[in-house]
């Protein structure tokens, strides 16, 4: 059976701010959905919702994967069967160097089952598949000694991001604006990097304001989100729309949520006193 | 709980008989008496004192404290945590105030190096220690605590090196409370002009909560153009005082890497002083700083400029954890001569629960106008956004604070040459690190 990704009448609010308001999407591994949205209309909501940030609150509905109620693990558990997010914002750890970072990340993802202090990937094993891995993605290998996110520019992040999409190897990844930031030949690499990496069979959920990516990883459908809903869902073309003519018809079509929209940007659903 | 007839406490009765029972040279005698009369005359230091203000020593019996020289019982030991698997130059082991064990290295003893117990080396060689125990660098009259380590020191470690010797191995000195057992230990270190060492001293007890008393001194004297690297972890149980003085005189290019780790005891007042009274020379401290449960850690920190063109860069690094409290108070003192100087000293402090407190009081006092002296501190807690990050990647919320953790300890891990050293103090940080809300 495919690996199922199901999102039901998703409600996430931020303090008392509702910010999601009945999102409905499903994902099969292998398949990439492309979702697209103005700005503020929770596109990162959902992705931080899917991984179980605490200041996320899920207020009603579902997210299940193959049958398991998601909302019930932790992040790292939720990380553990298979899901990844790349932040639009990366943290920095300082001090923690982005080599020894992925090590343990990895050690954890491959062995869900592994207790706290039991051994890590031996060491040259994972530093060999770590070179390779870089390698590919044309990354210098310098950049495994730096502290996870710490000083890195915009780009580096995005790269840093991918670099540990390629090495998780999730089943299900959302993509949170991994192009932004990159120069044109960066987003070019990145393109091809993640359409490389996504034939090893993972549901992509790609979050852009861009058309590159997609047209590297073709969308098998589009989502359009507007107000804290998925509005309107189409194939690659509803994706072209947007990218040629923005959301004009798409807010004309659905005022309400165009209101919602609008309202969640002037910061007018915040809670008194955030 | 004190049997009748028997004495305890640093009373006058008991200071007279380790006195008679240790049949010491006349003059170190003499300085014994000098320094009890001091101890007598002192009062208890009170938090209208600057020094004490934050720190409160109202539980500390002196009365209370076993002398030092009653003998333990059998124990099982503590293990080392710096020397293992380091090939040393030498090592001496004391319990409660005892020397257990001494060794030096038949090679350097060849090249003229003394190292092993004060106590009998100052009856091998007593000119050369008497020239400088508690004679140029550590003030006996600082305080009352500085007073009685100075009347009642009973054991000690001594590392002399002569001119131009340079050795490759460290030395190991290990001092081991029992619990309610005292150590009133003293470290003397000179190294002559164009020496060069490295000294691993560390404190530990039996058990984690392990009660017990230490009132140390640490003396470092160094030479013209002579190296050290200096290390003091000090690990004792979270029922232990831990009260010392420690203080280092450089010469001319001298230059010292002094790292500290301040792991245990129940409250620890150390006074930590640099004196640069060589042109040209330099001092290193990396301070590295755990604490939980009640722990109440302060220390503070004297980079002393008393002649031109020399360095001191002081880094101390504090984690704390549960209920626990540190102190930090530096100063750069810059003479009117020491045109040149560049000090710095930092500070920073991760709060790793709502109910631990950290205090950084930096100060400057510069008397020279040609100097380039900083200072800063910060204080903050664990960020959920970096957990949250980690989480995602598949750590757990405890692993990821202890990654975070590790982090923050890097810059100063990384400033410290000894890998053995470093080592230790990220197991022991990373052992301690428990779940953060
Ligand atoms: N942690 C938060 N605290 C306060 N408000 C938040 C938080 N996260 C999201 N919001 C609010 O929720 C709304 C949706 O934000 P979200 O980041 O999901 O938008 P987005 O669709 O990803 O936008 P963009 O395209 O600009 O990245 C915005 O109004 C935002 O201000
Ligand atoms: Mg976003």
């Amino acid at each position: 059976m495919t690996d199922t990704l199901t999102i039901r009448n998703l409600h996430v609010s931020v303090g008392d701010t509702p910010i999601l308001k009945g999102v409905d999407l499903e994902l099969k591994r292998g398949e990439t959905h492309a979702l697209m949205g103005p700005n503020g209309c929770g596109k990162s909501t959902l992705g931080m919702a899917l991984m179980g940030h605490p200041n996320y609150e899920v207020t009603a509905g579902e997210i299940v994967l193959n049958g398991t109620n998601v909302l019930e693990m932790r992040p790292d558990e939720r990380a553990r069967a298979g899901l990844f997010m790349a932040f639009q914002r990366p943290v920095a750890i300082p001090g923690v160097k982005l080599a020894d970072f992925l090590r343990h990340a990895t050690t954890n993802v491959r062995r869900p089952d592994r207790k706290e202090g039991e051994d890590l990937i031996p060491m040259r094993e994972f530093r060999q598949e770590l070179k390779s891995k870089m390698q590919q993605l044309k990354i210098d290998p310098e950049f495994a000694r730096r502290y996870v996110n710490d000083g890195f520019s915009g780009g580096e992040m995005k790269r840093a991001e991918i670099l540990q999409l390629a090495m998780l190897e999730p089943k299900f990844a959302i993509l949170d604006e991994t192009d932004s930031g990159l120069d044109a030949d960066a987003v070019l690499l990145a393109s091809q990097s993640i359409a490389e990496i996504g034939r090893k069979q993972i549901g992509l959920l790609i979050i852009t304001h861009h058309d590159k990516l997609l047209e590297h990883n073709r969308p098998d459908y589009t989502h359009v989100m507007l107000g804290g809903r998925i509005v309107e869902t189409g194939g690659i073309e509803l994706a072209q729309e947007l990218h040629a003519r923005g959301y004009d018809r798409i807010r004309q079509t659905y005022p309400e949520a165009a209101a919602d929209n609008s309202a969640m940007a002037k910061g007018e659903a915040l809670p008194l006193g955030a | 709980m004190v049997a009748s007839g028997v004495q305890t406490g640093f009373s006058q009765e008991n200071f007279a008989a380790f006195l008679l029972e240790r049949s010491e040279p006349n003059w170190l005698t003499d300085l014994r008496r000098d320094f009890w009369e001091e101890f007598q005359r002192r009062s208890m230091p009170t938090r209208a004192q600057e020094e004490w203000m934050r720190t409160d020593i109202r539980l500390l019996h002196l009365g209370q404290q076993e002398w030092p020289t009653t003998s333990v019982a059998q124990t099982e030991l503590p293990s080392a945590a710096l020397s293992t698997g380091v090939e040393l130059a030498g090592q001496t082991v004391t319990l409660n105030g005892r020397t257990q064990s001494h060794a030096l290295v038949a090679r350097w003893r060849e090249q003229g190096v003394i190292f092993g117990p004060l106590e009998s080396i100052v009856q091998e060689h007593p000119e050369l220690v008497r020239k400088y125990l508690l004679n140029r660098a550590v003030d006996p009259r600082y305080d009352k605590f500085s007073a009685l380590h100075a009347a009642c020191w009973g054991c000690g470690t001594i590392l002399f090196v002569p001119r131009h010797v340079c050795i490759d191995a460290p030395f190991h000195t290990m001092s081991i409370l029992s619990d309610g057992g005292v150590d009133l230990g003293h470290t003397l270190i000179v190294l002559e002009d164009g020496a060069e060492a490295s000294v691993l001293v560390e404190t530990a007890s039996c058990q984690p909560h392990d009660k017990g008393f230490h009132c140390g001194a640490t003396e470092i004297i160094q030479g013209a153009g002579s190296r050290l690297r200096f290390v003091g972890l000090q690990d004792w149980g979270s029922g232990v005082w831990h009260l010392a003085h420690q203080k280092a005189v450089l010469s001319k290019d001298a230059s010292l890497q002094w790292t500290i780790g301040a792991l245990g005891a129940r409250l620890a007042k150390v006074n930590q002083h640099v004196e640069l009274v060589g042109p040209g020379a330099e001092c290193q401290v990396n301070g590295v700083m755990f604490t939980e449960g009640k722990q109440h850690l302060s220390y503070h920190t004297l980079q002393h400029h008393m002649a031109p063109s020399c360095r001191s860069d002081f880094l101390y690094k504090a984690a704390l954890q549960d209920t626990s409290r540190t102190v930090w108070r530096g100063m750069i003192k810059v003479d009117q001569g020491a045109q040149k100087t560049d000090g710095y000293q930092r500070n920073d402090n991760l709060l790793l629960s709502a109910k631990a407190r950290a205090d950084a009081i930096p100060g400057l006092e510069i008397e020279a106008d040609d100097v380039r002296c900083t200072h800063g501190s910060t204080t903050g807690r664990v960020d959920e956004e970096p957990i949250f990050y980690a989480c995602c990647r598949g750590f757990t919320r405890k692993e990821a604070i202890r990654m975070i953790v590790t982090g923050f300890f890097q810059q100063v891990f990384d400033r410290i040459t000894i890998d053995s050293v470093r080592d230790a103090l990220g197991r022991s940080i990373a052992r301690r690190v428990r779940e953060y809300e």
